[in-house]
């Protein structure tokens, strides 16, 4: 009884049943005859939103205002960028990974840049900057379709085991960020930075670095995300990043990080991310209109948020 | 000296960008400076301004509404259809929206939860409802409301006194008021409210109830406009009303706001894309280049702060 109960004080588990209930809803709908292609797809679509979310969360935990609206810009111009110097030859995917990074770790600096030296609020500064990354991506590749090189689009849609090589991915990235956050310096580093700024300081936290390192680590795995997005739905468009503006931040704090920072989440994200795609599915399932699907994921992360929330006012 | 208080002085940064942008477009395109050409320079700056004071008063109780965008087009569907053609119910879907903002700031408040996702979750209810409203493009505005935005005032522009008069009315209600005075308390410090014997319930309801005000004739101002409506057609607002507040001074957490800095905000917002589609940039860098001036008069502000800090305080 009593690891039952330390299962359900755990900020991630309400995620985790939510997402269950709602497979099962939509398997006893189906007559249970979508199961796998359900599952298998609810993790594809998941992985995106998990290797963004995991950027987003280090962001979110540095402290209050701390969010970087910038991550759908850089998954965009990652991916047009990557594709056309790619040139859907597989020679060049080596390439192609280093400008992702390096386009990643560019967008981190000037993010921080504009954060520390101007000491513009970071919700406005990232949207700034997200501003200047889309009209380049804009320029950068007008409406050009460009298909991404073959092993990197047969990688990123192929399944190993039954299980698709996205979640692979998505579950390595979640378990350096687990380890770096429950068992590193830099995630206890990130912790301290959130919950007191100045403590940390005085402690000793090399706080700028922190930082800065969290906005860089943010933005990579944004422009990596945008890079695998793209090879998966065969070519970059322009909007392809707008849906994980919300979704980066949603996941995030459905999987029970701290929005006013401080406390990481990792498993969270997983839960949060398989539940967000999986409602739309099951709307999808029930042939809900556009407007119902709209309404009701609303409704459903807003119930979902009130039913985590454990600590009402007294 | 008294006269350049701290209030004042945050002022000075937004006043001076407005300026400073107008001479601007006035410079590159002198036909501007005219009755008509001011009117259309800031005509759309109307439901911005409304809106950004509408995000403005839940900053200032330290809360941000991320549905803005989608709840001024939702308003603009109801404005486009229902008030257009059945009035009353069109009245009162409007009241109930309002009602709906009251429950969620104080659920937000009850529940302890982060309104940047309760609100994060509302902008899905308010787009459903907006795209279940109008699935396509159209809606006619009311004859009334049309009328009013279009009236022909003499010697000052529609647009320029409506923002002067949204400037006023939040300024007396945020600074001048008791209740103004209760619901920057909230943000300020929370406990102290309680112990003067506020209720910050009621303050954080009430604040969010005039916020949805604003929204709501934001909505309507825009119809007015456009003439009709469309489910995505206030969209920007979300981030363009946060950012037009921190434009005007203000910040996101300790109830420090400047309501005339926020329609100051909103206005200098409005001219950046005017004063870009006179430059004749290319269309690509369009929204880079509102990115760059955003920065840059953050940048002047940081300037002034300093300047500010080692003179005073």
């Amino acid at each position: 009884m009593t690891s039952l109960r330390t299962l359900f004080a755990k900020p991630w588990i309400w995620s985790f049943l939510a997402a269950a209930g709602v497979w099962l809803v939509t398997i006893v709908f189906t007559g249970g005859a979508s199961a796998a292609g359900l599952s298998q797809a609810a993790l594809t679509f998941a992985a995106f939103s998990i290797i963004v979310g995991i950027g987003q969360m280090f962001v979110i935990t540095l402290g209050p205002g701390n969010v970087d609206l910038s991550i759908p810009a850089t998954m965009t111009l990652a991916g047009t960028v990557a594709l056309k110097i790619m040139d859907s030859s597989n020679g060049l995917i080596l390439m192609g990974l280093l400008v992702t990074l390096l386009i990643g770790l560019a967008i981190g600096i000037i993010n921080y840049a504009l954060i520390k030296l101007l000491r513009i609020p970071p919700i406005i500064a990232t949207l700034s900057s997200s501003f200047i990354i889309q009209s380049a991506a804009i320029s950068y590749n007008r409406g050009l379709r460009i298909k991404p090189p073959s092993a990197l689009a047969e990688f990123t849609t192929a399944t190993t085991l039954g299980i698709p090589n996205l979640a692979y991915l998505a579950l390595a990235v979640s378990v350096a960020a687990w380890v770096a956050l429950e068992k590193g310096i830099y995630g206890r580093w990130v912790s301290a930075v959130g919950q007191n700024m100045r403590a940390a300081r005085m402690a000793g936290v090399p706080v700028d670095g922190v930082r800065a390192a969290t906005y860089l680590l943010c933005a990579v795995l944004a422009a990596l995300a945008g890079l695998l997005l793209s090879c998966f739905s065969g070519g970059a468009a322009l909007n392809m990043g707008a849906e994980y503006l919300l979704t980066s931040i949603a996941v995030v704090v459905i999987g029970g990080t701290a929005v006013a920072g401080g406390f990481a989440n990792v498993p969270g994200i997983w839960g949060a991310s398989l539940f967000l795609f999986l409602v739309v599915s099951m709307l999808n399932t029930y042939g809900a209109a556009a407007g119902i699907r709209l309404l009701l994921t609303g409704t459903i992360i807003i119930a979902v948020i009130i039913a985590a929330s454990r600590r009402p006012r007294t | 000296m008294t006269w350049f208080t701290a209030d004042r002085l945050r002022l000075l940064v937004p006043a001076l960008s407005l300026a400073v942008l107008l001479a601007a477009v006035f410079w590159v395109q002198p036909r501007a400076m005219s009755y008509t050409g001011l009117n259309l320079l800031f005509n759309l700056a109307v439901p911005i301004a409304l809106a950004t004071i509408a995000q403005m008063l839940i900053m200032t109780v330290n809360d941000l509404d991320l549905s803005m965008g989608t709840f001024v087009s939702f308003v603009a569907c109801v404005t486009a259809t229902f008030l257009q053609s059945n009035p009353v119910v069109g009245v009162l879907i409007l009241v109930g929206c309002v009602g709906v903002y009251v429950v969620l700031g104080m659920v937000i408040y009850l529940r302890n939860l982060p309104s940047i996702v309760v609100t994060l979750g509302m902008s899905f209810v308010w787009g459903g409802l907006a795209v279940l409203l109008l699935p396509a493009p159209g809606g006619v505005a009311p004859d009334w409301i049309r009328a009013v935005m279009v009236s022909k005032p003499p010697l000052v522009p529609m647009a320029i006194i409506a923002s002067v008069l949204i400037a006023a009315v939040a300024h007396w209600i945020v600074i001048r008021s008791a209740f103004g005075v209760v619901i920057r308390g909230v943000g300020g410090n929370e406990r102290s409210v309680t112990r003067a014997g506020w209720s910050v319930l009621r303050a954080r309801a009430a604040a969010y109830a005039l916020a949805a005000v604003f929204a709501v004739l934001a909505g309507m101002c825009l119809v007015g406009l456009t003439t009709s409506a469309d489910a995505n057609i206030a969209l920007r607002y979300t981030l363009l009303s946060i950012a037009g507040v921190i434009l005007g001074g203000g910040e996101f957490v300790g109830g420090r706001v400047s309501p005339i800095g926020a329609v100051i905000g909103a206005l200098t917002l409005t001219l950046a894309a005017s004063f870009l589609s006179f430059l004749k940039i290319s269309p690509d860098w369009q929204i880079g280049a509102q990115g760059a001036i955003l920065i840059i008069v953050l940048a002047l502000r940081l300037v002034l702060n300093r300047r500010e800090g080692g003179a005073g305080k």
